[in-house]
């Protein structure tokens, strides 16, 4: 059977990406009968010039602006393969539906108007196409019939634009004058551009190569889901998903992450599949364990001796956003990757990179629609995933804002020290009592204890000091989603002359100290009731 | 992997993203080819089983042999049946064929004004009863919140611009010009309460695609698609029939249907060719934005 690859059309808007698509698949064929004919006719009873770009802006909306609003798939094949290509949209406005047409491909076109040369989303989409993986470029400079063809236009571009690529780390594989309105290079030479000796596009196309499975990179399984269909008088309890890559077989020791647990594959399994005891790259199918160990959707399942994910909970990430609002610090949002879905909140934003000039700012608080940013994640839970230098799937993830995917991103580094952003009182108390008549009545001042360590750590010292004559309350914030409330209820009852606890990791130390700064501080690993009792006294 | 096998798993993939996220989770069951295929992959997806209840709209106008052959597969299969209707259309006769409507009416009122209510529950719909193998009401009808849909994007143009998960709104409605990203698998599965989404997963299928893997998997087909012995006529796409026509094609098997589309006849002539409400200006895309299928 012949191999299929998506491609995509990119480039600033009105550079000619739907005219260019419309002509090929006029040209070769790929058109319907009567499609042509039907939307010249369609021009003519409207009195409007025909486009070849009404092949495809087939939304009223679209046909009535003149402009690509979202990607259109379109189907057509060559003598070497079968091609869908993703007609997406220049304008600024729709970047989020030329990133969801872009992130299907495997190799882009992107052109560039020969009369206007490189536009800001000339670039842009470039970088997006870095940032979503996307290897095979090849780059047409078009309307070179406005420009009479000529040469020296064509090179001028050619040379400012390849510095661009360069700077992005993109080769292109090809670089083509074409005009799309006049078919010169699509298919075959041109008469106009003796000078060009290159491949046409068509052929460029075919030159691409399809992406090797992922089988030479360790095992992943991002579990899907796992299905007991007893209600169907099935037993199984089946583990389902789809292989990301190496190759797992029957009676393989595998590891599941983030809880390491172990177990043994019993079985593939299939419904009306030939009986396999291999899995490979990119095949959606499921198996059952010789034990049953409680695996959740979101885990990942390797095998044991391979190359280990990187598990934790705070990653350095590079995203793009797409979101009406900023992606904000300290902000809760939903982080999907793999078939992981967790909380996380942004802890800091690194840089932030404009998207079309590549210029980089730092110190910001938030990351603005259509822009690149470096920040710090922090999740609920500790996650299953792999760095981008290690597995280009793996270490991709979106970010949910709300109701809506709003950025997406890769993760760059492991970042065991949270950079948090300073936390704010979710609500300040006012007392009409004065500290000092409060100390009195109770016995003691108040102050605030910091204790590093995991949870319940701090029941007894919490007796101890009650017994010893001081009141105490303790509070837990070992989670960054945590914080704002433990600071804000710590502030409250300190307002109100107690003693606090926080038990709280390390690295949240430095925050918690600063949001709680007008009271008396005693950060310790193992305090005893004594010295806190004597402390306060 | 070859061009099938890809298709299937990302399909299976889509399948059970949404059986994992949606809780009140149905699928569209128009009989013809693509829901057939549909009905396979789920099966794919689930291991044999079909987790969740198949929709039937039942526009009273549907070739006498689909009703027939439905109740049929679901017995055997044992599928969840829902049926939805717009009874009150036809018992007033505010239909096409009655000589009330102009085709898209008909289609709005029959298909997707009747699918509204059936998905969100503020219509009467039924079920299939197995014991009894007859449908009767449903006893608690609850709104659908995601539901799986056999749009190919290579039908006509405002399905080549569809999401996998796409969203619909408090009326059913789909803001084609404002469509949440999707990319790297990752789907839009959180939506407002009161608002719903549709399913696609067979966007990347092309009609061959779908006969290819019909012949590959050996997937049992309703006979409407071939020709009679001795006949020259038969369908290519099957809906109501005041308004599908058949084709001239003596294909009698999957394998003469393979050939017709991939190198004969076929090849160059568009598939919703013989739906005639196609043919009325914009006519599908308004009829989509209001939640035809
Ligand atoms: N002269 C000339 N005009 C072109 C060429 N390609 C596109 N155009 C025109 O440029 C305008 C924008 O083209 P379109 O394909 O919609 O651009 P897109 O926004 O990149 O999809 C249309 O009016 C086209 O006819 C070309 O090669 N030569
Ligand atoms: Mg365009």
């Amino acid at each position: 059977m012949v191999e299929r690859m998506n491609v995509v059309i990119v480039g600033h808007v009105d550079h000619g990406k739907s005219t260019f698509t419309g002509r090929l698949l006029a040209d070769s064929g790929a058109l319907p009968d009567g499609k042509l004919e039907s939307v010249q006719a369609w021009c003519a009873t409207h009195s409007r010039p025909f486009e070849y770009a009404f092949l495809l802006d087939a939304l009223k909306e679209e046909q009535a602006q003149g402009v690509t609003i979202d990607s259109a798939r379109c189907f057509f094949k060559s003598s070497k393969r079968h091609y869908i290509i993703i007609d997406a949209p220049g304008h600024i406005e729709f970047l989020k539906n030329m990133i969801s047409g872009a992130a299907r491909a495997e190799a882009a076109i992107l052109l560039i108007s020969a009369q206007e040369g490189i536009k800001e989303n000339s670039k842009r989409h470039g970088l997006m196409l870095s940032l979503l993986g996307i290897k095979q470029v090849a780059v047409l400079i078009n309307k070179m019939d406005l420009v009479g063809y000529d040469q020296s236009v064509f090179e001028a571009i050619k040379l400012e634009y390849a510095q661009f690529l360069q700077s992005i780390g993109v080769k292109p594989a090809a670089w083509v004058p074409i005009s799309a309105r006049q078919g010169d290079h699509l298919i075959g030479p041109s008469d106009a551009m003796p000078w060009y000796k290159g491949m046409d596009v068509l052929s460029v196309m075919d030159a691409f190569h399809k992406e090797k499975p992922l089988s030479h990179l360790p095992v992943r399984f991002p579990v899907q889901d796992v299905y007991k269909f007893t209600q169907h008088q099935d037993d199984r309890r089946i583990i389902a998903g789809t292989m990301v890559s190496g190759e797992l077989h029957q009676g393989d020791e595998i590891v599941v992450y983030p809880s390491k647990k172990k177990s043994t594959i019993h079985r593939i399994e299939g419904f009306n599949v030939p009986s396999s005891t291999t899995v490979g790259p990119d095949r959606a199918t499921g198996f059952t364990l010789n034990t049953q160990l409680f695996i959740k959707p979101g885990d990942v399942i390797s095998r044991i001796g391979e190359v280990e994910p990187a598990v934790g909970s705070c990653f350095r990430a590079n995203v793009f956003w797409l979101g009406k609002q900023p992606l904000r610090v300290g902000r809760r949002y939903k982080l999907k990757t793999g078939t992981c879905k967790v909380p996380m909140v942004v802890t800091h934003v690194k840089s932030v990179l404009n998207s079309a000039e590549l210029t980089s700012t730092d110190s910001v608080n938030e990351v603005a629609r259509h822009e690149v940013g470096e920040i710090v994640i922090e999740t609920l839970k500790p996650i299953a995933v792999d760095l981008v230098a290690d597995h280009p799937i793996m270490s991709r993830f979106v970010i949910v804002d709300e109701y809506d995917i709003a950025g997406g991103g890769l993760f760059i580094a492991k970042d065991d020290h949270p950079h948090l952003p300073p936390i704010e009182l979710e609500m300040d108390v006012q007392s009409a009592i004065d500290p000092g008549l409060r100390h009195t009545r109770l016995g003691h001042r108040a102050g605030v204890v910091l204790v590093t360590g995991s949870g319940g750590v701090g029941h007894h010292l919490e007796q101890e000091l009650f017994e010893l004559g001081l009141f105490p309350m303790r509070l837990e914030g070992l989670s960054p989603f945590a914080l704002p409330s433990v600071v804000t209820v710590a502030n409250a009852l300190l307002t109100a002359g107690l003693v606090v606890m926080v038990v709280t990791r390390p690295e949240y130390v430095g925050v918690i100290a600063d949001a709680l700064s007008p009271y008396d501080q005693l950060v310790t690993e193992d305090p005893t009731a004594q010295t806190i009792a004597n402390w306060l006294a | 992997m070859d061009q099938l096998d890809r298709l299937e798993s990302q399909s299976v993939a889509v399948f059970r993203e949404a059986y994992r996220e949606f809780k009140q989770l149905a699928m569209l069951w128009s009989i013809g080819k693509d829901s057939t295929v549909l009905l396979w992959l789920a099966r794919k997806a689930f291991f044999g089983h079909v987790p969740f209840p198949l929709v039937h709209i039942d526009t009273a106008y549907k070739i006498p042999a689909m009703i027939a052959y439905r109740n049929q597969m679901a017995l055997e299969w044992g599928l969840q049946l829902v049926v939805g209707q717009n009874q009150e259309a036809l018992a007033t006769k505010q239909t096409f064929p009655d000589g009330a409507t102009d085709r898209i009416s008909c289609c709005k009122a029959l298909k997707t004004n009747a699918l509204n209510g059936t998905l969100d529950a503020s219509w009467p719909r039924w079920i299939l009863d197995h014991t009894t193998q007859t449908l009767i009401p449903d006893p608690n009808p609850t709104p659908f919140t995601g539901v799986i849909v056999g749009a190919r994007a290579d039908e006509e143009g405002s399905r080549s611009k569809e999401r996998t998960f796409s969203p619909r709104g408090q009326h059913h409605d789909w803001d084609i010009a404002d469509q949440p990203p999707e990319f790297w698998n990752q789907y839009k599965t959180d939506f407002k309460p009161g608002t719903h989404v549709r399913i696609h997963p067979l966007l990347d299928w092309t009609e061959l695609n779908i006969w290819e893997y019909i012949q590959r998997e050996s997937i049992p087909i309703i006979d409407l698609y071939f020709a009679k012995p001795g006949t020259s006529q038969r369908y290519r796409s099957l809906g109501c029939y005041p308004c599908t026509q058949s084709v001239e094609s003596s294909a009698m098997t999957v394998d003469d249907i393979v050939t017709e589309l991939r190198s004969g006849k076929f090849s160059t002539i568009a598939e919703r060719s013989g739906r005639a409400q196609d043919k009325e200006d914009g006519g599908l895309e308004t009829l989509r934005r209001e939640g035809y299928m």
